[in-house]
């Protein structure tokens, strides 16, 4: 009996090689992959017990990791959490990371290469490895202004430094306290995240950048201006303006705003146009400018484009090879045409920063536990779109819509202020979604902004008629103010 | 003239005492670790404590030289390491769990059971002074095998655990009556083979070229092993009938040296698995877990979340691992039984777990090797027997963390949490030694 005893030995042998194999296969070819799942809550846990590095906006501390005596050592605190929510994101033993909390991460941790001769400290003295801090290039006082306006609505805010690209301020509303995400408690965490989940307003949804895109309406003709300008229009070009328009190939007409005539006669000059927002002007001056014209410039400004501020926004969208009714809708901003409010924001921009378009960013400084400096965003150009000489006839046909035309609630006693306001059918009964975009001091922009209210706000849920110059246009204008107190240009 | 004369050997008796030093000191280091990274390092705990492993190796030892001296020299110890690092693993469990608020003192009870177990594996030796005593015992051991079996069916001491009905309740605690039905099978299985081996593989039909023993050879056997695989079945024990099946067939092809028998076993086995999985649900559902672990379907639907828990645990160990108290094993169910080989990757990392499997294959080969060096038909079937249902046992649980085979549960030998399989394993050790004292035992040469 003793050979097929021998031959079993054998068989047992390789049955242990099997197992280390499989052991192997695990702990050395697919650890990798296992340990990057996002099931997987050991490399959170891991994070959790060192300190992570804070959120800075202003100079103040507004999320910062706290010693707490339980498992997880550390516990995420949010200083006024729904108030930058937005940017920040969630910092989440169950649902993970989102916002800059999630970009920034190695940073925040301290695994990034930018601190390896701080790890490398670290090690030596012993001490417990620590994460960089990150200063938020928002404006407290812009983004409180701007969420106190926004208010119950549904919307958002984004503003620019056009001459850098830093993000002022970014506003979503509804909004979320990433606080009630950030507990030990994973049942708590569990329900609060439902309830998020499940509101029907959408307070996760990063309306700024990164919600459902929105039909630009009528501030998409600032797109079309430029398009205008740079093909040989003049601001006082007389352009075929009539009370209805008829669209090419079906038997529907465009008209205005309540069916109303622009002007008097049949034609009025561009910068008239954009002052009234006439839509059979601009479906008009669309359709002979051609889509491709338009396209071309709304590329340059951003649209189709991923934008990773490094939030990643998403694209906005134009639409494909359009018929010439088509072309005249999407010419006033309607049809295919789709924009978040920061892509509304970076046009803005570019016009106030005679037509050069910078980057946006939300991240400023990131400094090492010592507070040396490791990482400083430069301002850097997305793009030409418009000429300076362009940029400064559409920036002064802007300031007449604010002057005298639909945007005059956007009115700064003392300072001229340019503007588009924009009131955007939704395809739905829904009321239309309000826009603002603008930028002052008109001269010397320190600001550009862009508002979007859905669905008329208040106002429409009231059943009245909103419009962006109702509607948006006094959001705008507070935020701009406050910068400009702020600056001293009040 | 014929006088008898004793030739000294060498024994070895001695080296198991340095590797049983060795053993212990594994064990007392890996508990200090535990507890210096749990901030509870008290010298005088920790002493009272290699005190107790050092006064157990030494009356184990003390015991095999007196009683057993030609005993196997490596068993004790590699048996001893495997304990001391499972006890060492098991307190740093409970460590992990206390601070999310679980009091546990699954160590502690683990001490008590390795206690118990190494007083069991004594008693084994000073009972049983000559194994071949067991195959009187033949028809006996197979009835207490499988009313051993039959226990859990039992309305008042039988008890359903986690969806298996494989436990009695006695005197306060919780037994899996399988583990000790496994050595008394394992016992009748010899006694039985070694008795009709012969008219098994010589007598009989022969189908397509392959002889098959007659009916009423193969009778009582088939018999007693289809009634501990029904039972099995019926008590959803998935682990344990394909234990005992693999044990049936290993000490059936050693007995008659068939290759084509296990041939048409394994073919039988895998058109049964092939059909359960089919018929049963909880079979399909373990199938899926198995072969699509990561997928998100089969994840959310919880069939494989404990699984791929033990793959974060064990990745995340890598090839060095966390260290000893550095991981999170408890974030796995069941981190100190049925997972605590992922608990020790984690720790320890692949490095760690390679040594504990090679212990294992140390143990296992010194089984079949005392299985060649005794003389006696039984005393081989059974070391055999008792061997590879170790390394089966190892392979159905470890194969199902590491994802070789699906899942099922049994418990890891010597390491897991669980005081069943500890005492019915130390009784296995007790046994294989007393067989090796026979295998070992320098033969009286007659001049």
């Amino acid at each position: 009996m003793n050979e097929p005893v021998r031959r079993l030995s054998v068989v047992i042998l390789v049955m242990f090689l099997v197992l280390m194999a499989g052991a192997s296969y695990i702990q050395v070819i697919t650890a990798n992959d296992l340990n990057a799942d996002g099931r997987n809550v050991r490399t959170l846990y891991r994070e959790f017990g060192s300190f992570r590095g804070p959120f800075v906006v202003d100079g103040e501390t507004v999320v910062k990791s706290v010693p707490v005596d339980d498992p997880f050592n550390y516990q995420r605190t949010y200083a006024d959490g729904p108030l930058y929510a937005a940017a920040t994101g969630y910092y989440s033993i169950v649902y993970g990371r989102s916002g800059l909390e999630q970009t920034e991460n190695t940073l925040l941790n301290g695994s990034d290469d930018a601190l390896f001769w701080n790890r490398l400290g670290d090690l030596f003295a012993g001490r417990e490895q620590e994460g960089a801090s990150v200063s938020i290039t928002l404006d407290s006082t812009l983004q409180q202004v701007a969420t106190e306006q926004l208010g119950d609505q549904r919307g958002a805010v984004v503003a620019l430094d056009p001459t850098t690209g830093a993000i002022l301020a970014m506003v979503t509303s509804p909004t979320y306290d990433p606080a009630a995400l950030a507990g030990h408690n994973t049942e708590q965490v569990n329900e609060n995240y439902q309830e998020l989940l499940n509101d029907p307003t959408g307070p996760l949804v990063n309306r700024a950048i990164a919600g459902d895109t929105y039909p630009p309406g009528s501030v998409f003709k600032l797109v079309v201006s430029a398009a205008a300008l740079e093909s040989g229009y003049k601001p006082d070009t007389e352009v075929y303006a009539p009370q209805e328009l008829d669209l090419p190939g079906t038997s529907a007409t465009m008209t205005n705003y309540g069916g109303e005539k622009c002007t008097s006669g049949d034609t009025m000059t561009l910068a008239d146009a954009l002052r009234v927002s006439c839509n059979t002007a601009y479906a008009n001056l669309g359709m002979s400018l051609g889509w491709g014209v338009i396209e071309r410039k709304a590329k340059e400004f951003g649209w189709t484009d991923q934008i990773d501020i490094p939030l990643r926004a998403a694209a906005s969208n134009l639409p494909v090879d359009p018929n010439e009714a088509q072309t005249a809708m999407a010419s006033i901003g309607q049809y295919d045409d789709r924009a978040t409010p920061l892509q509304m924001a970076m046009v803005a921009s570019a016009i106030a920063n005679q037509g050069t378009l910078l980057n946006p960013y939300l991240v400023d400084t990131v400094r090492a536990p010592d507070l040396s400096v490791i990482q400083k965003t430069e301002p850097t150009e997305y793009g030409q779109p418009m000429t300076r000489a362009d940029a400064s006839k559409l920036r002064d046909m802007m300031v007449g819509v604010v002057d005298n035309g639909t945007g005059t609630r956007a009115q700064i006693p003392g300072v001229k202020v340019a503007g588009k306001t924009g009131t955007a059918e939704t395809g739905t009964d829904a009321p239309p979604h309000t826009w603002f975009v603008g930028f002052a001091p008109a001269d010397k922009p320190t600001i550009a902004i862009a508002v979007l209210v859905e669905n008329g706000g208040d106002l429409g849920a009231a059943g009245k008629d909103p419009t962006g110059g109702v509607v948006a246009a006094p959001i705008a204008k507070a935020v701009m103010e406050a910068k400009l107190a702020e600056d001293g240009d009040l | 003239m014929a006088t008898v004369a004793e030739i000294r050997v060498h024994q070895g008796r001695r080296s198991e005492v340095a590797l049983l030093a060795i053993a212990v000191m594994i064990a007392v280091l890996a508990r200090g670790l535990v507890d210096y990274h749990a901030d509870v390092l008290e010298l005088r705990d920790l002493g009272l404590y290699a005190l107790t492993a050092v006064a157990l190796a030494t009356t184990a030892h003390l015991v095999l030289r007196r009683y057993a001296p030609s005993a196997d020299t490596v068993l004790l110890p590699a048996v001893f390491a495997l304990n001391g690092i499972g006890i060492a693993m098991i307190r740093r469990i409970d460590f992990a769990y206390a601070e999310r608020g679980r009091d546990t003192t699954f160590g502690n009870v683990q001490i008590g059971w390795a206690i118990l177990g190494i007083a069991l594996m004594i008693g084994v030796i000073l009972l049983v002074r000559d194994h071949r005593v067991l195959r009187r015992y033949t028809y006996t051991a197979g009835l207490v095998g499988l009313i051993g079996l039959l226990l859990p069916l039992f309305p008042v001491i039988g008890t359903e655990i986690n969806g298996a009905r494989i436990w009695i309740h006695l005197f306060g605690r919780s037994l899996q009556p399988a583990e000790f039905a496994k050595i008394a099978l394992v016992i009748f299985f010899a006694g039985y083979l070694v008795t009709n081996r012969d008219t098994l593989a010589l007598a009989g039909p022969k189908i397509l070229g392959i002889r098959f023993p007659r009916p009423r050879d193969m009778g009582p056997l088939v018999l007693v092993w289809l009634a501990s695989m029904l039972v099995q079945i019926y008590e959803r024990d998935l682990g344990t009938s394909l234990l005992f099946f693999g044990i049936f067939l290993s000490m059936l092809y050693v007995a008659t040296e068939r290759l084509s028998w296990v041939i048409v076993g394994l073919g039988m086995f895998v058109a049964g698995a092939a059909f359960a999985g089919t018929v049963f649900a909880h079979v399909h559902s373990r199938y899926e877990a198995w072969l699509h672990a990561l997928d998100p379907a089969v994840y959310a639907s919880g069939a494989s979340e404990q699984l791929v828990r033990g793959l974060f645990g064990m990745a995340s160990g890598g090839l060095l691992g966390t260290g000893l108290g550095e991981g999170r094993p408890d974030l796995v169910p069941y981190a100190e039984s049925d997972f605590i080989i992922s608990s020790l990757g984690e720790e320890l990392g692949l490095t760690g777990l390679m040594a504990i499997l090679t212990l294992y294959v140390i143990i296992v080969q010194r089984a079949m090797r005392t299985a060649i060096g005794v003389r006696d038909g039984f005393g081989k079937l059974l070391a055999v027997g008792l061997g590879f249902s170790l390394a089966l046992q190892v392979f159905i649980v470890v194969g199902g963390v590491t994802r070789v085979i699906p899942l099922t549960g049994l418990t890891t030998p010597f390491l897991a949490y669980g005081g069943s399989s500890m005492l019915a394993n130390w009784m296995v050790v007790g046994l294989l030694l007393r067989i090796s004292d026979q295998a070992r035992r320098p033969s009286q040469v007659v001049t």
